[in-house]
């Protein structure tokens, strides 16, 4: 096509038009920065980190190959590494437990006692990676003697320094440096149980080990370059999982973390997308503000010849124009707060992160930015075709107003609004891994979006039947003022109603988990749990405790067993975490038994129904011996027997140590997980397991924090094998894991907050001059400053408010959803929390309102004679 | 009474000082009706500002009943203005977000006055839009919203009310009936109306004439009764 003459000075024109309003325009623009940078952020920050696991894959599994399984490899499994092993693959041991660690030597008496992760690390392990220590390069001395490295929060747990001695079981070591990084291990993850790493040949001398104990033995194999490690797993992994084996290639590891990283990056790019989307419904409204000033000079332009399109081509110009530059910003932005995410997300990620500038992460969001910033203006603009050239001569409000009103019946505008629509679907599927899950997110975001819009609304019109209230003139004039024309309220609510349902929900997730957590600590009797008491420990540990004036709260029986074989009616369900769709492995995956028949299960047997329990269905037995044919009665809790696909009057037959009982299931329970008190997917009748080798759970309550870590160092000082947990440390850890989650949610909530703040800074930019013009006329009319500041300031006071209701009311939904559907507790909506987030978003509002209008009250009244 | 004594502003504008009034003098009696006159850019609306201490003046004073305007800061301005002092300007300048009603009680409400309801009311009826009251100002034509603009400047029974053009916006046969409407209330309220207008017809009908030229007064002139 040949660019003619009227076209080619478009650029000109539409450079020249801005020329008065470019700083506001740009200000406008920005809205859309803040969603583009939280996108750039995160997609950088997701492509840093893959590229990091790409990279460091084989370190973070420390091997080619590992191969793990729940007790000491089965002699099949034994036999294959062996054949590799002639074959020149080298091979290390890993066993990992929990135990109690002890500061101080057995004989000193010890200073304090801690739940440890026992790590015991064969010669050779890992073969790649760097385990780093502090002071460094201590780990190739842990082999040289009984030594031990760990965590340096357990230093502090024990009161202890390096060089002091640790005990583990019967065993004692001594600390010789602490843990700097550990190649793929997340960092909450020591919150839980801090890491203690020693040499295996050490391990018998602990003789933690003993029945019952739970451990992971895992192998790690350095096979020879020929050997393709992932080939040897997939082509044996039949074999393993009959063997209730875990084999993982490096291959295997890069694959789930990738897909973990990404899902992560989906998560949080979808607030992103939503920020974006804020903004952008930013620029439409700010746009529509500057058009409406428009039309004036667009009648002269009309009326010198301009053709209807060399307008609107004008302002798309202009648009994208300033979509560029607003998506520019975000761009630099981005790759900011990129800098800023491992601090936020760091703790969940297994690898060393190096930020770089990821281009194409950057390039999308700068073409995504312009292309939505330039999609929203699109209304707004196209609006403007219908201003005649004769308004020059006959300025009409109304026709102006019904331009907007019939936005619906325009069809160029019509087909602008599906065009952003069908882009933002667009983006969600490219950006899922499918087309399905595309369109869920879309239709989440439409849903978050569109509650938020509703409510906004609802808001809005309830605030305006506020004003017919007798309230004083002031304040009356402050809330019509928030139903200002051009105000923008709608964007402004939409975006600060966003970042109060995001931070309200999170607040009251937060709360709710961590009230639930309290509560079961109070509601328990117990709050201190010996658990691997051996049979000939529990008498004197009972009477341990009875001469601490300590109640035994109860002394519940453990039988560990797995599943030998079982009849149902129904087949079973993919396994948690597991999914059939997994590209590269997907025939293997489907065959993989299911989580629940690979487990080895823990279970009890009594003759009562526990108060933590509920009868769904059937009936708890009321003998205690086999039918005539042998079978026992056991009773499941419901999950699980969904998840097998049995029912009652099922039969399962377990293997209890190599001795086969069968079972049918004559009832099914609800369990409530969250008491302090040890619960069972299984229960057994007593008369099934009272013969099988077993540990005990003992339970009692210590109030006092100095008495309870004095009877646990004691309790470990006379029994080393036996554990405790102390239900208030599990409190903190619990607490500390949701304090860095939810750092991570409100740094994204804060995107969607700073877009409100923008669009709203712009909204008071665009209405500055009626604004001016009005506080001017009252000025003249004998309003003093302090009264127009409390017009501003009830006027954003409101808006805040009306915000904040919108998002609390939806926190609350949200929050319920959460509590209710992921983390199945009950749900109380926790007021004060609440009342922060909406007080904070209110403060935030009326602070940005009085500062972006501070012109406003400082204009002397002669300007109301000046203008016109 | 309103007092001018020597008013002088002068405005910088770029690296020069540009003076708009020198000197200007003179002293308005209560219940007059005096027009400001005089060419575009002769100095009549900083004049009118300053007179309603709407700014202040670079030298001289302005003292109405006795209280010199520029001693006061500006809030007590306001609230001077509030109590004592009517607006009309010449395009109308309602509150385009309250009705007729709201709109003259406005200086009213801003003092926290609880006879507003039925002071606007009447006033309102007086100019005779006793009908109009709920109508927004995009709904009222141009000769109905300065009626609004003079009810709202007479509700607060100022001592003196500036107008500013007040017909400039109005077609000929509606601004006749502004001006007579302006006429009969300062002489029923006895309230200095001071008006500002290049309209010689509209400045024939007021008893006292000020002409300005170039920041000067060049005729202070009382028409014979």
């Amino acid at each position: 096509m040949r660019v003619t003459g009227r076209w080619r000075t478009l650029p000109a024109l539409a450079w020249r038009d801005t020329r008065t309003t470019r700083r506001r325009l740009v200000l406008s623009m920005s809205s859309i920065a803040i969603g583009v940078a939280a996108l750039v952020a995160v997609d950088s920050y997701s492509a840093d980190v893959v590229r990091s696991i790409h990279v460091q894959a084989r370190s973070l599994l420390g091997a080619d190959l590992s191969v793990s399984a729940r007790r000491t490899l089965p002699p099949p499994a034994r036999a294959w590494l062996d054949s590799l092993r002639a074959r020149g693959a080298a091979e290390a041991h890993v066993t990992t437990f929990s135990s109690m660690a002890l500061g101080g030597s057995l004989a000193g008496g010890g200073k304090g006692t801690r739940l440890v992760q026992v790590r015991a690390m064969g010669p050779g392990a890992p073969f790649y990676g760097k385990i780093e220590t502090s002071p460094p390069d201590k780990w190739k001395e842990l082999q040289s003697g009984p030594y031990a490295i760990v965590d340096s929060a357990l230093l502090i747990a024990l009161d202890a320094k390096i060089g002091d001695t640790l005990s583990l079981g019967y065993a004692r070591f001594a600390i010789i440096a602490t843990l700097r990084n550990v190649p793929g291990d997340i960092g909450v993850a020591s919150a839980l149980g801090p890491r203690v790493y020693i040499p295996d040949k050490y391990l018998a001398a602990t003789q933690l080990l003993t029945y019952g104990s739970r451990a992971e033995y895992e192998t790690l194999v350095r096979l020879p370059a020929a050997m393709d490690a992932d080939a040897l797993a997939k082509s044996h992994r039949q074999l393993f999982d009959s063997l209730q084996v875990r084999a993982r290639s490096v291959a295997d590891t890069e694959r789930s973390l990738t897909r973990s990283i990404e899902q992560l990056g989906r998560f949080l790019g979808l607030v992103g997308l939503i920020a974006l989307l804020l903004g952008g419904t930013g620029v439409a409204s700010a746009l529509r503000a500057y058009m409406a000033e428009k039309i004036d000079a667009i009648a002269v332009l009309r009326c010198l010849g301009a053709s209807a399109s060399q307008v609107v081509w004008m302002f798309v110009l202009e648009a994208a124009g300033l979509g560029l530059a607003g998506a520019l910003m975000g761009v630099v932005l981005g790759v900011g707060a990129q800098l800023v995410l491992p601090h936020v997300l760091g703790s969940f990620i297994p690898v060393d992160v190096s930020p770089q500038l990821e281009w194409i992460p950057a390039l999308s969001g700068l073409a995504l930015g312009t292309w939505v910033g330039v999609l929203f203006a699109l209304g707004p603009v196209l609006g403007v075709r219908n201003i005649a050239p004769l308004q020059v001569l006959r300025r009409d409000d109304d026709s102006a107003q019904g331009a907007a009103r019939s936005a619906w019946r325009d069809p160029p505008r019509v087909i602008a609004a599906l065009v952003l629509a069908a882009s933002v679907v667009a983006v969600c599927i490219a950006r899922a891994d499918g087309a399905i899950v595309g369109l869920w997110m879309s239709a989440g975001i439409a849903g978050a979006l569109g509650a938020t819009w509703v409510a906004a609304i609802v808001c809005a019109r309830l605030a305006k039947r506020l004003a017919q209230l007798r309230w004083s003139f002031i304040v009356r004039h402050g809330i019509t003022n928030v139903d200002r024309p051009g105000n923008q309220t709608r964007p402004v609510v939409l975006a600060l109603g966003f970042g109060a349902f995001l931070l309200g929900t999170l607040a009251l997730v937060q709360g709710n988990l961590l009230r639930q957590l309290s509560s079961a600590a109070n509601a328990s009797a117990a709050n201190l749990a010996y658990f691997d008491v051996q049979t000939d420990q529990a008498r004197p540990l009972d009477s341990l405790l009875r001469s601490r004036d300590l109640p035994v709260l109860s002394q519940v029986p453990i039988v560990p067993m797995r599943i030998a074989a079982y009849r149902s009616r129904k087949p079973p369900l993919p396994a948690r975490g597991e999914r059939r769709s997994d590209s590269g492995a997907r025939g293997a995956e489907a065959n993989r038994p299911s989580w629940a028949l690979r487990r080895e299960y823990r279970s009890s047997y009594r003759d009562s129904i526990a108060p933590s329990e509920k009868l769904v269905a059937g009936k708890w037995w009321t003998s205690d011996g086999p039918d005539t044919d042998g079978v026992y009665e056991i009773s499941v809790e419901q999950s699980l027997a969904e998840e097998l696909g049995v029912a009652v009057g099922d039969t399962i037959t377990w293997d209890v140590q190599g001795v086969r009982i069968r079972t049918r299931i004559t009832s099914l329970r609800e369990v409530e997980w969250t008491r302090f008190e040890p619960n069972f997917f299984v229960v057994f009748q007593p008369a099934a397991l009272r013969e099988a080798p077993q540990t005990y759970v003992m339970l009692t309550r210590v109030d006092d924090d100095a008495s309870r870590a004095r009877v646990q160092r004691d309790a470990v000082l006379r029994f080393p094998n036996v554990s405790t947990i102390d239900l208030t440390l599990i409190e903190n850890a619990v607490g500390k894991i949701l304090d860095r989650v939810s750092l991570a949610v409100r740094f994204m909530a804060l995107f969607s907050v700073v877009t409100g703040v923008l669009v709203l800074i712009s909204a008071i930019a665009a209405s500055r001059r009626q604004r001016v013009r009005e506080s001017v006329l009252l000025k003249t009319l004998g309003a003093t400053r302090p009264q127009i500041v409390r017009m501003l300031f009830t006027e954003y006071a409101l808006l805040g408010a009306i915000g904040s209701v919108a998002g609390i009311v939806l926190a609350v939904g949200g929050g319920w959803a959460a509590v209710h559907f992921i983390f199945k507790t009950p749900f109380a909506v926790t007021p004060l929390s609440l009342a922060a987030v909406a007080s904070a978003t209110i403060l935030l509002t009326v602070a940005t309102g009085l500062f972006a209008a501070r012109d406003v009250f400082s204009e002397t009244p002669m300007t109301a004679l000046r203008e016109v | 009474m309103l007092v001018a004594r020597e008013l002088t502003k002068s405005f910088p504008s770029g690296d020069r000082t540009i003076t708009v009034l020198r000197d200007v003098s003179f002293t308005i009696g209560d219940g007059e009706f005096v027009a400001i006159v005089g060419p575009s850019g002769s100095g009549k609306t900083t004049l009118l500002g300053l007179l309603a201490g709407l700014d202040t003046p670079s030298a001289g004073s302005v003292l109405l009943d006795d209280v010199d305007l520029a001693r006061l800061s500006e809030d007590a301005r306001a609230r001077m203005r509030g109590e004592k002092v009517g607006f009309v300007f010449q395009s109308f300048q309602l509150i385009p977000t309250l009705t007729a009603l709201e709109n003259v009680r406005v200086p009213l409400d801003l003092r926290g006055d609880d006879g507003a309801l039925a002071r606007a009311t009447d006033l309102l009826a007086r100019v005779g839009l006793a009908n109009r009251t709920h109508h927004y100002p995009v709904r009222l034509s141009g000769g109905e919203q300065q009626r609004v603009a003079i009810a709202r400047a007479f509700v607060n029974s100022p001592r003196v009310l500036f107008a500013d053009e007040p017909t400039g916006n109005l077609d000929h046969t509606t601004g006749i009936r502004i001006v007579e409407l302006l006429e009969q209330l300062n002489r029923d309220a006895s309230t200095t109306v001071i008006i500002v207008t290049h309209d010689a017809e509209l400045a024939a009908r007021a008893r006292r004439v000020i002409r300005l030229n170039d920041g000067l007064v060049i005729e202070d002139s009382v028409r014979a009764a």
